[in-house]
């Protein structure tokens, strides 16, 4: 098992291995070994993706039936694993599964590399709240984490996927994922990375079938040397698909690549971007790049972008409240990654703030 | 009453980039009193508060500016609040990303304080709103002087707080004022002294100001009772000081050679 300094470590990205957080199961994975996967739910399976493959051929059919293993060299290396591990989360049909279920991927030694393949399935009317944390658990470490997510959410189901990037500054991260939303279904993706970490590229792409809904947050505080490369893009490919895009970048010695694509491929579709960003030094860079493609007349896009620097008369202003230059960049700052977002229960979005204070306190502005 | 200044003061001007804007004000506000500036548009009067809380991009180029007998001109602006000098924005700017709410905990204020005194402001709905963030002039007006009750300063400055108010609001914000300058007390046991910039003098019903100027062209003339002052401005506006200016400026350069 995990040591008591790994369960304090992975509360900060959403896992609580003690038991006091109502979780409807539990998935915790350390480098490439299993450790964890429970449900306290009957009509919830939290499983490991090797243990899947092997009982339900139906799970190793789903594979790689959203992302091509030819995308890159990072897909590539996961369909050549003979074995990746990974997480299989399966919510059966019309299962409304109250509390939310967490997962957590940990690199644990150093240098360690992560190959992992994870399926998620949500049965028509089915709901669940999915909360995956990543992290590394010393700062010191170095390592890999390449992940290839596929999620299926059937039609009528509801997903809400928060995920929690806490890596170390020596840490490469790779996801590759890819959403199948199918009639009226709704899947909600939060994205959260406030700390340290040397590169992260992702690029999920949500194909939203008719009345369906994909949804994609993000928020980002970029440290010294990182690397990011973020974004989402959202195919609505049924009549009446919604598809919404938003991000808040705060970037210090560091490089954001911002990027979204809403493409409106039938009537009725409508789709929205927004990306805000911050950027706090002149070592910094925030390439923001909205994208909207329109392949059909009857569909409704539009996006707004705002990057710059935090204006002198804010912060001057809330100095003569008598706060220091500091706490009011730093307050100005923590307001601006302080997204409520809807469809969270108000359990998530505490989790969130919780966290958003301590990568605040952690590493000071 | 005290007799140390609270402000004092001292043959001040102050310009932007090498412009000078504000002309050797001399200036003295003893614990309790208030004192009033009246003057056309852009003469200097909001350069002068500013100047005082330390805002750029005004630059003291000559002068002193003590308070309670420190001098505070090399001093930032947070310092200056902290020793006790609040200033309510003529217009103050949108910080979206900040609530009166989380201001509030940042300044460390008791929650419930900041709810009552927002709920007396009548802006108890806009706790969770960004500063000003689509505010009507009567609610930024309201939400200055919010914050200004919760900082409790000792010298208060009030950049025009009746502009773009409409009549409830100003019997309101009236209210608001003599609070912060301790009307409810006996004259004795005022602590509180301060600076009201205005250019229509309808806010001063009640406040029974010490003094009034006129600044004409970053000068200070014509100072007297500060109601005499309004009364003369409402009927001749400021055509007096404006001449009385141009003499002194006469003077000043015929002395200068």
């Amino acid at each position: 098992m995990t040591s008591s300094k790994d369960n304090l470590d992975l509360r900060r990205v959403g896992y609580d291995g003690s038991g006091q957080t109502p979780r409807s199961g539990s998935f915790l994975l350390e480098d490439d070994t299993g450790r964890v996967a429970s449900s306290k739910e009957k009509d919830l399976v939290m499983a490991s993706i090797r243990q899947a493959r092997k009982e339900d051929p139906w799970v190793k059919k789903l594979e790689w039936s959203l992302v091509d293993p030819a995308t890159d060299e990072f897909t590539r290396l996961v369909s050549e694993h003979p074995d990746p591990a990974g997480n299989f989360i399966h919510v059966k049909e019309g299962a409304k599964v109250k509390f939310p279920a967490q997962s957590c991927f940990l690199l644990k030694s150093q240098r360690q590399e992560q190959v992992l393949h994870n399926i998620i399935v949500l049965e028509p009317g089915s709901e669940l709240h999915l909360i995956t944390g990543c992290t590394a658990a010393s700062y010191e470490n170095a390592g890999r984490h390449i992940a290839v997510t596929e999620v299926f959410v059937r039609e009528g189901a509801t997903l809400t996927y928060t995920m929690v990037h806490d890596w170390a500054p020596e840490v490469e991260v790779r996801p590759r994922t890819g959403i199948a939303v199918e009639s009226g279904g709704t899947y909600i993706s939060n994205y959260i990375a406030l700390t340290r970490v040397k590169r992260i590229d992702t690029d999920p792409l949500a194909t939203v079938e008719s009345g369906g809904t994909a949804r994609f947050n993000s928020i980002i505080y970029a440290k010294e040397g990182a690397h990011f490369d973020v974004g989402g893009r959202v195919r609505l490919v049924g009549p009446d698909a919604r598809g919404e895009i938003v991000s808040r970048v705060v970037a210090t010695k560091s490089t954001v690549i911002s990027r979204g694509l809403i493409e409106g491929k039938n009537a009725g579709t409508k789709g929205h971007m927004e990306c805000n960003g911050i950027i706090l030094d002149d070592e910094a860079v925030i390439h923001a790049i909205p994208e909207l493609k329109a392949t059909y007349p009857e569909t409704e896009l539009s996006h707004e972008a705002a990057v710059g620097k935090i204006a002198g008369e804010q912060i001057n202003y809330l100095m003569s409240r008598g706060l220091a230059e500091d706490e009011a960049r730093a307050l100005i700052i923590r307001g601006f990654l302080d997204v409520k977002i809807e469809g969270l229960p108000g359990s998530l979005q505490k989790v969130i703030d919780t966290m958003i204070e301590q990568a605040m306190a952690k590493e000071a502005i | 009453m005290s007799a140390e200044p609270l402000l004092d003061i001292r043959g001040l001007s102050v310009g932007i980039d090498g412009n000078p804007l504000l002309s050797e004000i001399d200036m003295t506000v003893l614990p309790g009193e208030i004192h009033v500036i009246f003057g056309p548009n852009g003469s200097g009067k909001s350069t002068l508060i500013k100047a005082i809380m330390g805002l750029p991009p005004y630059r003291v180029t000559s002068g002193e500016i003590r308070f309670e007998g420190e001098s505070i001109i090399d001093l930032p602006i947070d310092e200056r609040a902290r020793l006790g000098i609040g200033l309510a924005f003529q217009q103050p700017p949108t910080v979206r990303d900040v609530s009166l709410s989380a201001l509030g905990k940042a300044m460390k204020l008791d929650d419930n304080r900041l709810a009552e005194a927002a709920d007396s402001l009548g802006i108890a709905g806009h706790l969770d709103r960004g500063l000003n963030d689509g505010f009507s002039g009567g609610e930024q007006k309201r939400s200055e002087l919010l914050q200004l009750l919760l900082q409790r300063p000792k010298l208060v400055l009030l950049d025009e707080p009746e502009s773009g108010v409409d009549v409830d609001s100003l019997k309101l914000l009236r209210g608001v004022i003599e609070r912060l300058f301790q009307r409810d007390l006996p004259i004795r046991e005022r602590t509180v002294g301060g600076i009201i910039v205005t250019h229509t003098g309808t806010i001063l019903e009640h406040l029974h100001a010490t003094r009034g100027y006129v600044l004409v062209n970053g000068r200070l003339m014509c100072s007297g009772a500060p109601l005499d002052i309004f009364d003369q401005i409402s009927k001749n506006g400021f055509v007096d000081c404006i001449a009385a200016a141009r003499i002194k400026e006469k003077i000043h350069d015929f002395l200068e050679g």
